[in-house]
């Protein structure tokens, strides 16, 4: 595991900006609710009445003025786009950024496999997304406990369970393209995260691209549907879950015979 | 056994050459020199033989050791210094020393203590901060701590100062004579004619030849300096003419005994003969084609 520790040693800075700063807001978010709550009044209404507006960010479909509904539109665009950004990060750099740096010639040239040093490194991506995950419930569920609000367990759990899938298959699938790139692919890593957030609205703005959401993990993160079914859309997230295993099956075609310049 | 074997191994980037049909014979124990202007293959071949590209046809075998099946075992025993070294910004020399120890799955502590120390290394030092030549030294500590039986060397000496290069080749010596294989890459030809057992040039991807160096040494050619004329000598054999005031020089191909007999012929006050130096054999061997 001595690649998995590097790495995670060398990410260890960035984790805790990133965990630190989606945390922070989340807590945030959570804390002001009790003043827009008695603020609110009939804003909830109105919220729901925005046209797009709340169709793009699901509001139409969910009662803002309670807890659980403010929460999923509060923590699907911080926890939401804040996750996928990290995860397209880790995701595109973890092969690239050896090869931009001229460090995966000292790495392969020592006696570890191609299939180890893409395994390692894939784990240590995934347990980075993990670590953020738990900082963001763990500051979460305190500030909840803090507002004293109380929320559906299941209904939490399957939010946050939805974003963490989504930052592994976005995670996943920038590896993937990681394993093709020679130089730094970090603008190609969030060009994608945000066109999959952005693809996800234009998605609840028209009827006809509904199919869209097969497509960006934000389709079944979405925090309307979760809350109102109570479950995460099973086909989409099977989707979600293929592209997932397809993009660590392209990393380990490609990058096992991959010439390193 | 040979520590590196190559048969008809080629490399093709796309379209551009690589290496063509390169067959290499290193024996164990051997000290081999490997030389090419820039750009001639000698970097493919390196990064072929240690797995980093894969070959367009042909195989190696280093160790005794096919390259395409066995790479893990190969490079447990093979130290490798790269041309330009690269390490991760931000770590200190001792995290890279001990990351590269702990990736071959050996201590290597006391032996790195010892290198360092001989090369003068600060081991506290920050990687993206050290200059060119310590930089290097890091690189030589990384391919020589775990004591592997062989050392591929991408141009080692580049960026060292001399009294280090002595060192370094001092060390390469010591190894050597442990029954290590050494084989580099070099652009300074004074270095593999004084260090190396076997040389060979390797020209546009092909080698051209390879021998060892005191027969690479021994062509046949003469350098011939006569005092007292600038007359070019009319016989056949003669290359590379260069007139100076009251001499002429010029290398000498064909049979000694016809040189003697046309030389009583003519006029001059003096005359040596030497053999040519290995710097200029190999410069004959890299400028072949313009010539």
């Amino acid at each position: 595991m001595t690649i998995f520790f590097h790495e995670l040693k060398r990410g260890r800075i960035s984790l805790l900006i990133w965990s630190l700063t989606v945390a922070f807001m989340l807590g945030v978010c959570v804390l002001i609710y009790p003043e827009m709550k008695s603020q609110m009044g009939d804003i909830s209404a109105m919220f729901a009445d925005m046209g797009s507006f709340s169709d793009a960010f699901g509001m139409d479909k969910i009662n803002y003025g309670t807890f659980i509904g403010f929460f999923a539109v509060e923590c699907g665009n911080v926890l939401g786009l804040g996750g996928a950004l990290f995860a397209s990060i880790l995701g595109i750099s973890a092969l690239a950024k050896e090869e931009k740096d001229h460090t995966a010639e000292f790495l392969l040239t020592h006696p570890v496999s191609r299939e180890k040093v893409l395994t390692q490194k894939l784990l240590s991506v995934f347990a980075q997304i993990i670590i953020l995950n738990l900082v963001s419930v763990i500051v979460t569920v305190l500030s909840i406990l803090a507002i004293d609000e109380s929320v559906d367990a299941k209904t939490m759990f399957l939010l946050f369970l939805g974003y963490f899938l989504m930052q592994i298959e976005i995670a996943s699938v920038t590896f993937g393209i990681s394993s093709f790139l020679r130089g730094n692919g970090l603008g190609v890593g969030l060009g994608i995260a945000i066109l999959l957030y952005f693809l996800n609205i234009i998605s609840n703005l028209t009827e006809e691209v509904k199919f869209l959401k097969y497509i960006t993990p934000f389709g079944y993160t979405e925090g309307a549907d979760i809350i109102t079914n109570n479950a995460i859309e099973m086909k989409y997230l099977a989707v979600g879950m293929a592209l997932t295993v397809a993009g660590i099956v392209v990393a380990f075609i490609k990058y096992r015979k991959k010439d390193i310049g | 056994m040979k520590a590196i074997k190559t048969e008809n191994l080629t490399k093709f980037y796309g379209k551009a050459r690589g290496i063509i049909d390169v067959n290499l014979s290193v024996e164990e124990g051997d000290f081999y020199g490997f030389i090419g202007p820039n750009g001639a293959g000698k970097s493919t071949t390196i990064r072929t033989l240690l797995g980093l590209i894969s070959p367009t046809r042909g195989s190696a075998e280093v160790l005794g050791k096919s390259i395409r099946e066995n790479r893990i075992e190969i490079l447990s025993q093979v130290g490798y210094l790269p041309s330009e070294a690269v390490f991760y910004n931000g770590m200190r020399v001792r995290d890279i020393l001990n990351y590269s120890a702990r990736l071959h799955k050996a201590d290597c502590k006391n032996e790195a203590k010892r290198l360092c120390d001989r090369l003068e290394l600060d081991t506290s030092r920050r990687v993206d901060e050290l200059s060119l030549g310590n930089r290097k030294k890091v690189g030589i500590v990384c391919a020589l701590q775990h004591k592997p039986r062989l050392y591929i060397l991408d141009e080692p000496t580049s960026g060292l100062d001399p009294l280090m290069q002595r060192e370094f080749y001092e060390l390469l010596t010591e190894r050597n004579k442990e029954g290590a294989t050494i084989f580099l890459s070099s652009h300074i030809l004074s270095d593999i004619s004084r260090y190396c057992k076997h040389a060979g040039v390797i020209r546009d991807g092909e080698l051209l030849v390879a021998d060892s160096v005191e027969k690479l040494g021994h062509t046949g050619v003469k350098r011939v300096t006569l005092q007292g004329t600038e007359k070019i000598p009319q016989i056949e054999g003669v290359k590379s003419v260069t007139k100076e005031k009251g001499s002429v020089t010029f290398l000498y191909s064909g049979n000694p005994k016809d040189l003697l007999s046309y030389l009583t012929n003519i006029p001059f006050e003096d005359f040596t003969v030497t053999d040519p130096d290995l710097d200029e054999i190999f410069m004959h061997y890299y400028a072949k084609e313009e010539n």
